[in-house]
């Protein structure tokens, strides 16, 4: 699928939830769910560190497109980063490069990539746009 | 004397009656900021539609009706403080600020060899700057570490505190843990081998009553912001003979008495310490808000924090896996913890989702975290507008919370 479908469809998902809390058990649900990056790859050359929580990033060249692994140690976050491995992990570099995940303002999420927010979301999609960019390049 | 009685108290801070994702507000976040009493509000845009002109520089009416008003807070201030010289208050922007314009000068004054004491809760604004002017001086910057409680582990005080001690820096009240600190004992101590001490009054004066000639102190700082006044006030006390012998902090207009371009001479107390032009409504509703604060008898709102803080930490207590940060019996209405599994963060969201304000994080205390080995914790911290029925909130959406992280 391409990056605007997927993200069209986690905004269906979100489309459901009127209530904060319940969208939040969900992103929490997404978090719990899933083994993002294995323990003995958390090294701190791929630490994202975020005033309030840690992110980790690792990243794969498979032929033409990237594959992203990530975790946090706050599950909110890492139900976030979820959805943002769900859009971007298996794309060309050059998809990730022009995205402007609309996806997360739809939802309401923006508050988790604002510069001020300091979790580590935002460093977190601005490697993965460098690393996308770099691999445009190449 | 105005009697403390909750429900009109709450009427006089209108941010009280909002509401957040459609949940009332439970503003339980006062150690950062307080809110303002409408008066205080009313005082800013009073002075900005009928009395706004620059001050100490005009001979027009407006600027001397100005002049006149900041003075009178000054005056507020210090008698707020009980100081015993009106000079002895500098207005600042801040703790902070306060904090920087002593510790600059300090960095002056010291040499190599000196010892500055400050301790391991201390807020980073009361580190950094200490730890900036060694740096600068070649004098060594010394901790008082912190026990299990919470508290400063005075075991090795006699040796802390010695000949080489120039300046102790301490805080009145732990911002992260609510730890009060036996500063009397300390300044003493201090004074006994000829040091300074700076005391950072930053998390106090909102709870209890402060008397610097009773304590002693030669610097007592605070931020207006966290007494229920504007942002960008605050104020240095200083003892006269030890503002006299602290060079100028910031150059600039007010702060001299002549300029010419072979030097400069610099004016007199406070002036000596404000340079350009300060935040004049900003400290005109500082004195607004004091008044307002002092209208009470400060007893009472004590005793009613005090309730707020034993009832919450008991309802805390009985969750399952929360840790209470900073146990110390002698503590103001600060409520700091740690939930086994649950990362401060996700614990701090979804309070705020339910319209829940805390903080959540170091608390600008990172030393503090590495002592106890957390890397944040969820802080709630009353004041006195605040009610035992909010704090039913919290817990309620605290459980709901760890439910649905469990
Ligand atoms: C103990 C303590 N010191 C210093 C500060 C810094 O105050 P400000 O940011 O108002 O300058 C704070 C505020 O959080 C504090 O709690």
């Amino acid at each position: 699928m391409r990056i605007e479908e997927i993200e069209n469809e986690i905004i269906d998902e979100f489309a459901i939830y009127d209530d904060w809390m319940d969208k939040y058990e969900y992103i929490i649900e997404l978090g719990k769910d899933l083994s993002l990056i294995k323990e003995e790859n958390k090294t701190d050359d791929k630490l994202i560190k975020g005033c309030q929580s840690r992110v980790w990033l690792d990243s794969e060249k498979d032929g033409e497109i990237l594959n992203f692994y990530a975790d946090s140690d706050a599950i909110i976050t890492k139900g976030i980063i979820s959805l943002l491995l769900r859009v971007f992990s298996g794309q060309k570099p050059e998809d990730i490069a022009k995205s402007d995940l609309r996806f997360i303002k739809e939802i309401g999420l923006q508050e988790h990539l604002s510069p001020t927010r300091a979790n580590g979301l935002l460093s977190m999609v601005k490697q993965i746009k460098l690393l996308a960019l770099q691999n445009v390049a190449a | 004397m105005r009697k403390f009685e909750i429900n009109t108290v709450r009427k006089d801070f209108p941010l009280l009656e909002r509401t957040i994702y459609g949940k009332r507000l439970v503003y339980f976040d006062n150690g950062a900021t307080a809110q303002k009493p409408q008066i205080v509000i009313d005082r800013i845009q009073q002075y900005y539609s009928s009395e706004n002109a620059n001050i100490h520089r005009g001979v027009h009416h407006l600027s001397q009706v100005g002049t006149d008003l900041y003075e009178e807070a000054r005056k507020t201030i210090q008698s707020f403080l009980n100081a015993k010289h009106e000079e002895e208050i500098i207005m600042t922007k801040g703790t902070t600020d306060s904090i920087n314009l002593v510790a600059f000068g300090y960095s002056k004054l010291l040499k190599a060899g000196d010892e500055v004491l400050i301790t391991e809760m201390e807020h980073h604004s009361n580190i950094v700057p200490w730890q900036m002017a060694c740096e600068y001086s070649g004098a060594t910057c010394r901790y008082i570490p912190l026990n299990g409680k919470g508290e400063l582990d005075l075991s090795n005080i006699d040796e802390l505190i010695n000949s080489k001690t120039k300046i102790l820096a301490v805080t009145h009240v732990s911002n992260s843990l609510g730890t009060i600190n036996p500063i009397e004992m300390l300044i003493e101590k201090a004074h006994a081998v000829g040091a300074k001490v700076l005391i950072d009054g930053a998390q106090s004066l909102q709870h209890f009553k402060v008397d610097v000639q009773q304590l002693d102190a030669d610097f007592y700082v605070f931020s207006g912001h966290k007494l229920f006044g504007p942002t960008g006030t605050g104020v240095l006390y200083g003892k006269k003979e030890a503002l006299e012998q602290l060079p100028p902090y910031q150059g600039g207009g007010d702060m001299i008495k002549e300029v010419k371009m072979s030097g400069t001479t610099y004016n007199e107390l406070p002036h000596k310490f404000e340079a350009g032009t300060p935040n004049i409504a900003g400290g005109i509703a500082l004195k607004t808000a004091i008044d307002y604060f002092t209208e009470f008898d400060l007893s009472e709102l004590e005793a009613h924090e005090k309730e707020l803080l034993e009832y919450a930490e008991t309802k805390l207590k009985a969750l399952p896996g929360v840790r209470i940060i900073g146990t110390s019996e002698n503590k103001v209405s600060v409520l700091s913890f740690v939930v086994e599994g649950a990362h401060h963060f996700d614990v701090g969201t979804l309070l705020d989702k339910q319209g829940v304000a805390v903080r959540t994080g170091h608390h600008c205390t990172q030393p503090v975290m590495d002592y106890f080995g957390i890397n944040g914790t969820v802080r709630a911290s009353f004041a006195f507008y605040n009610t035992k029925e909010e704090v039913d909130i919290f817990i309620g959406a605290l459980e709901r919370a760890l439910n649905m992280l469990g």
